[in-house]
């Protein structure tokens, strides 16, 4: 039975890998194709119009027939009209992650017609991402995010110049990448980042739509923008890496990314186009969970801020050398945290782990995530004791050790019951094996790297998340 | 002194997860007028509101980097941080920034 199972297994696996080249095949060649033709479209109606002897018989206002069907919408909107849709197709926006809060954001630059549209990741498409940033489709998991999105907008908006800068944003490269573009949008996820895309653009003078969501929360403003504040004004000490909560840790609603990315779309194509009241020196909070919405008045430009103030110490000079990870003591990649607070001897592999339960070692192991994590997935017989409860939840942990010995006693071994404890990613297990530790439980040892060494090195089909 | 405070971005975790309090904060007057300023009100709350983590709430003795406070929608370095007064049924936000996205 179970090797059949594994031949279907197999099997799918090989169709699906097949499935997925042939997917990225016909993409190339539909984007090829796209490429021949789009010139000559171009052309055909460029050489039409000149053979009229002007660029177009009728007044348009600069508009080329095809924008003015396509645009219609926004052409017939009197706050809107010409004027801004003329603006919006000779504005250029950079957007700077192409995540939850990217994807809808160039979805819609795209489709609006900006003019030049400029996406900046290093990231690969993984299956985790799915449910947020909408603009990848499965045929793209695993290649570069860049190429994924700059796909999906040619693909809306065949006219629009889509620019790829397929790269990590740092001190050396963001000068150079920032100044081609007219407003810069932050769709990043960590605040190193956030740190250098906002004195970047007070550098150049570039205005800065900033958005972030975590969770069912979302904040939203204008940056470097019409006398309001920078992100250094509003936050002149980088908070503690503690305070700092990221997607996959904390968790996020799909589509909580998605609003605060198309309000960061509507503030960037507001700046584009020159109409309306840009968000600047305001902010704008989302509770979705509470279903509020809440705009507040912010501090404006701070006369003593280092970057934007009176006696600014940022160039660009200062600013190529800065060091962001320094500054906020946060990597610029995020990598997950990597604690290493035990020795060896208090520690052990998933492998020996596995050992340990193929002999039936008599052990313990307490898995000390949160309980909503615990219900996701766990390894069989173990105790979920959340490692904040951990300290309230000792006795248990005694009384069981004990239990075990006892059953231990009728059998032929004497050795004790050992104390395993396994997390997530093994930085909460060796935390709480160093209590267990102080409290008396000199024996307890963590699963180096969690579960997911489990998943990666004894059990492919466990599920990591 | 009825007051509304709420506690977003995070914060909310650090007094039992819960977003919004209303509160009936007792402060003790030197003289009639005396008004309950934004240092009072913060160390009423991290005493009686903060359940863990004091540190993620203040430093010193104000907020921490990073945390927005917002006295009836608007940033209180327009008010007077510290020195701002509040008033009978004021609405006080503290916020922590977020980053993901």
């Amino acid at each position: 039975m179970s090797s059949l199972a594994s031949e279907i297994l197999q099997e799918l696996e090989s169709l699906k890998s097949e499935k997925t080249k042939i997917e990225q095949k016909i993409s190339q060649l539909e984007s090829q194709l796209k490429d021949i033709n789009l010139p000559k479209q171009h052309a055909s109606s460029a050489s039409a119009a000149s053979s009229n002897g002007s660029s177009s018989p009728y007044p348009t206002n600069g508009l080329e027939p095809h924008m003015i069907h396509r645009y219609s919408r926004h052409l017939v909107l009197p706050s809107f009209g010409v004027q801004g849709q003329a603006n919006l197709l000779k504005s250029s926006i950079l957007v700077v992650g192409a995540g939850g809060l990217g994807a809808p954001a160039l979805l819609y630059f795209a489709a609006s017609g900006v003019g030049k549209l400029g996406i900046v990741d290093h990231d690969k498409v993984e299956l985790s991402n799915m449910h947020r940033q909408i603009i990848h489709t499965e045929a793209y998991i695993g290649q570069p995010k860049v190429k994924s999105a700059a796909a999906a907008c040619r693909a809306v908006n065949s006219s629009v110049e889509v620019v790829e800068h397929e790269e990590a944003l740092r001190t050396s490269n963001a000068l150079e990448i920032f100044s081609k573009y007219d407003i810069i949008v932050d769709a990043t996820d960590n605040a190193p980042t956030r740190y250098l895309i906002s004195d970047c653009c007070v550098v150049l003078g570039k205005p800065l739509v900033s958005g972030a969501a975590v969770g069912l929360e979302g904040q939203l403003t204008i940056y470097n923008h019409n006398g309001g504040p920078c992100y250094r004004c509003l936050f002149p000490t980088p908070p503690p890496r503690s305070a700092c909560q990221s997607c996959a840790d904390n968790g996020v609603l799909g589509v909580v990314p998605g609003i605060i990315g198309c309000l960061q779309a509507l503030e960037a194509i507001k700046i584009a186009a020159a109409v309306g009241e840009p968000l600047s020196g305001r902010m704008l909070l989302f509770d979705a969970l509470s279903s509020r919405i809440r705009v507040v008045k912010i501090r404006g430009r701070s006369m003593h801020c280092e970057a934007c103030g009176d006696n600014a110490r940022f160039n660009k000079q200062y600013f190529r050398e800065f060091d962001y990870e320094k500054f906020t003591q946060t990597p610029l990649r995020v990598p997950p945290l990597k604690l290493n607070l035990l020795p060896s001897e208090s520690r052990i592999s998933s492998m020996e782990y596995k050992e340990i339960t193929l002999n039936k070692e008599p052990h313990v192991l307490v898995d000390v995530r949160p309980a909503h994590h615990f219900k996701i997935v766990s390894l069989p017989n173990s105790l979920n004791i959340p490692f904040s409860t951990l300290e309230s939840r000792l006795p248990e942990i005694s009384s069981i050790l004990k239990k075990d010995e006892e059953e231990e006693k009728g059998a032929v071994s004497e050795s004790s019951a050992q104390l395993y404890v396994v997390c997530r990613r093994g930085n909460d297990s060796q935390r709480a094996v160093q209590y267990l530790h102080k409290m008396g439980f000199t024996s307890a040892k963590d699963i180096v790297g969690g579960l997911e060494s489990w998943a990666q090195n004894v059990d492919p089909n466990f599920p990591t998340y | 002194m009825q007051l509304t405070l709420e506690f977003g971005g995070g914060l909310e975790l650090l007094c039992d997860s819960k977003k919004i309090h209303n509160v009936n904060v007792e402060f003790e007057q030197q003289n009639k007028e005396d008004k309950l300023t934004m240092k009072g009100l913060l160390s009423w709350v991290r005493t009686n509101l903060i359940k863990e983590r004091p540190e993620m709430f203040m430093k010193g003795d104000t907020v921490r980097p990073g945390v927005l406070v917002l006295v009836n929608d608007c940033d209180w370095e327009l008010s007077g941080q510290l020195s701002t007064t509040l008033e009978e049924k004021d609405v006080v936000v503290f916020i922590s920034t977020l980053h993901g996205g």
